[in-house]
């Protein structure tokens, strides 16, 4: 192997994980709430809090319970957003590419004491 | 412009059987890799076994052939064990993909582990740029781009090791 390659394939990895350490370690604030967009468009928002199971169009039901979101039905033919893990308080995505669904993990806005806001802000 | 004609005429028999065989290669490790279970719940986080055929044909011809191997490959995975918009993820990755490759292959010189390496990342991040308007969710770069970079890293090494062996004993 060639220095150069060495060094691009070093650097390439330092900076992919200290990224990854950054979005996934690195706490983001709370997350209270989950958000589904169908194809760009807002479909609803849902509070963690309450276990229930949405609709999501024809194509997909996702389930809250225990505080966490899953898909659990899709029709398409891959499947991966059923085999996505679970979204909870840390936030996070579970994406339907086929049916362009995306439920995204929220920063809960009405929580106390929480850092996640952006109140003091100017 | 490539004179297809041309092209194909001035192919040698070898060379056909080969690009014909690691078309079927790639196809065949695409099928093996739909079956594993993708990792740690990242869309688009695979072992890119297919990419050792290309790797082959690219350091073996030139960018031409890789290519047209890719595009039938993309293609017959995405007909027989795919859908539409398979087909269009896989396009944006194995394109920038193999853009990548050939630069840093070309301009910067480098080898077979380099250039697997560059080519593993790209192509995930070509499959995530393409997730990013389809789901009008730009949070997508920020939330996948970093385990799709150290997945990218892992398999491209993986692979370029495989690929240099491959290489060796293939004549």
């Amino acid at each position: 192997m060639k220095k150069k390659e060495a060094v691009f394939i070093g650097a390439l990895l330092v900076i992919s994980v200290v990224l990854c350490i950054f979005v996934y370690v690195v706490p983001h604030g709370t997350h209270g709430s989950i958000q589904i967009t169908v194809d760009g468009e807002l479909y609803g928002t849902y509070s963690l809090d309450e276990d229930q199971v949405i609709q999501i169009g024809d194509t997909n039901v996702c389930e809250i319970k225990d505080g966490e979101v899953k898909m659990t039905e899709a029709d398409c033919p891959d499947h991966l957003c059923i085999k996505q893990p679970a979204v909870g308080s840390a936030g996070g995505y579970i994406v339907c590419l086929p049916n362009r669904v995306v439920i995204q993990g929220e920063g809960d806005s009405d929580s106390q004491g929480s850092d996640g806001g952006f109140d003091a802000v100017v | 412009m490539v004179d297809l004609t041309q092209w194909c005429r001035s192919m040698d028999q070898k060379k056909t059987a080969y690009l014909g065989l690691f078309a079927a290669i790639a196809i065949i490790f695409g099928y093996v890799e739909s079956l594993i279970p993708f990792f740690a719940g990242i869309p688009g986080m695979k072992l890119g076994l297919a990419n050792l055929a290309v790797l082959f044909v690219l350091e073996r011809y030139t960018w031409k052939e890789a290519a047209l191997v890719s595009v039938v490959r993309i293609f017959i995975i995405g007909f027989m064990f795919g859908s539409g918009s398979s087909i269009m993820y896989s396009l944006a990755g194995a394109t920038l993909s193999l853009i990548v490759m050939v630069f840093v292959k070309n301009k910067v010189d480098f080898g077979h582990l380099g250039v697997s390496v560059a080519g593993g990342v790209s192509h995930n991040i070509g499959q995530l740029l393409v997730a990013i308007p389809a789901t009008h969710t730009i949070g997508l770069l920020y939330y996948y781009a970093p385990a799709l970079m150290v997945s990218g890293v892992v398999t491209g090494l993986l692979i370029g090791v495989l690929t240099k062996e491959v290489l060796k004993r293939i004549p």
